[in-house]
């Protein structure tokens, strides 16, 4: 933009401290929603795997309200709750609920009934059939769903910036870079909030692999 | 109550509903560089879908490869587009380009990923018995693959068609205009019938878009299919 060159790293090097502080707001935000919204889930999903009838209908409501666009939510919430973090953190809660709830149904579906059959025949107690067999078995779509959450509120966390200069984490400097016509700030908060959803995603990968190694052996063996 | 009474009083104010920046025209805005930029990906992502789907070439490389480009935060996306579109052309380069190629480039992997999802996951005992029957390639596409494919293909297009509305609205604050504009200008000038207003319409529009899809999904899955579903 006007001829100045695309990335000024002498206002890096100055502002290495507000950006470092950018990326922990920006990971405060993301882990407050994706634990929160893990708790919310696990709960929702107990009701749904009972609840069988109701499921299509919630799932339907849920895909709908994920459409609304982030950016008219936060807008509209900042104007009845105000600028705190519980304005940010409501819309990052909802849409991590509605992507986690689905993966954590599917997960424990995925057990096959003939592992259930044969833990209650081992004598496992309800708990312990939960514990030892469907929670590890499910653990493969759980991390999916979280993984799936974690990047997803990482680019949330951006458009929380419309919110005010307070609040936004690396999308700040998106969203302040363009207003000032200024292309390093642009560059700085975009590349390291795609940086950020980058690693997350590799993250829960090799978690994902580490708490399934069987997944892995099942590939190689064949 | 006060902001209910504010949003009714902005949306029945009859000047909104005129003129190049009343709500039918940013409207109109808004649908039409969906349409434009949902056609343009499509273009691109379902040829290229249905042939990894149909051949599985290269299909691991490109399946990754889209499911990564998906996490991309379409804030970031846009911020990014800024200074190489801009030197393209100074004023709709900071203006409409970055949001409008980000609403492309967001828009295909959902598509893609989509639609090689359901090509692939057809039943390959049939592609053999359409093979058999002397079926050439096209025709197995066509006649076979692509109408049972429909419904996963559809959610695809349906996502896909979401997300660039969603792109759209967040593109207002990037000067795209669209209906996003009164969300923006609203909050600018401590409006709350205007922010309401445009949050009422933008919810509107995407929940209009997610409707009219599902409807279209059910006319177009043909009736075995559906049947077979329920």
């Amino acid at each position: 933009m006007n001829g100045q060159p695309l990335i000024r790293w002498e206002w890096i090097g100055d502002h290495l401290g507000p950006i470092a502080g950018r990326i922990g707001q920006h990971l405060e935000l993301t882990v407050i929603a994706v634990a929160l919204g893990f708790a919310i889930s696990f709960a929702l999903a107990a009701v749904s795997i009972r609840q069988r009838r109701l499921y299509p209908a919630v799932t339907l409501l849920a895909t709908a309200a994920y459409t609304i666009p982030s950016f008219a939510l936060f807008a509209a919430l900042v104007a009845v709750t105000g600028l705190t973090i519980v304005t940010a953190e409501i819309p990052l809660v909802l849409y991590t609920v509605i992507l986690f709830v689905p993966n954590i149904v599917a997960g424990f579906d995925a057990v096959p009934g003939d592992v259930l059959d044969a833990a209650d025949g081992m004598g496992y107690t309800g708990a312990q059939r939960w514990w030892r067999v469907e929670l590890p078995l499910a653990v493969p779509l759980v991390i999916a769903g979280l993984r799936l959450a974690s990047v997803s509120t990482i680019g949330l966390v951006t458009v929380s910036a419309v919110l005010g200069d307070s609040f936004g984490g690396l999308g700040y400097y998106i969203l302040d870079g363009y207003h000032r016509h200024f292309t390093t700030e642009i560059l700085v908060g975009g590349l390291l909030s795609i940086g950020l959803a980058v690693i997350a995603d590799l993250l829960f990968l090799s978690l994902q692999r580490f708490l399934t190694p069987w997944a892995a052996r099942k590939t190689v063996t064949r | 109550m006060d902001i209910l009474n504010a949003t009714l009083a902005w949306l029945a104010e009859p000047l909104h509903w005129q003129g190049d920046n009343g709500i039918p025209a940013k409207l109109l805005e808004h649908v039409e560089l969906s349409a434009v930029a949902l056609l343009l990906a499509a273009c691109v992502a379902l040829p290229l879908g249905l042939w990894i789907g149909h051949t599985g070439r290269f299909s691991w490389w490109i399946v990754s490869s889209a499911n990564a480009w998906r996490a991309l935060p379409s804030f970031a996306v846009i911020g990014l587009l800024v200074p190489f579109t801009t030197v393209i052309d100074p004023n709709l380069g900071f203006t409409l380009y970055p949001t409008l190629v980000a609403m492309v480039v967001l828009a295909g992997p959902p598509i893609l990923v989509n639609t090689y999802a359901g090509i692939s996951g057809v039943d390959r005992g049939l592609v053999e018995a359409a093979r058999a029957m002397g079926m050439n390639e096209r025709q197995i596409l066509t006649g076979v693959e692509i109408p049972l494919a429909l419904p996963i293909l559809a959610t695809g297009i349906r996502s896909a068609a979401v997300q660039v509305i969603a792109t759209a609205t967040l593109g207002a604050e990037f000067g795209f205009g669209g209906l996003g504009i009164f969300i923006v200008l609203g909050d600018a000038n401590q409006d709350t019938g205007e922010l309401f207003g445009g949050v009422v319409l933008v919810t509107a529009l995407a929940l209009a878009t997610f409707g009219g899809f599902v409807l279209l999904q059910r006319r177009l899955v043909s009736a075995g299919l559906a049947r077979r579903a329920a």
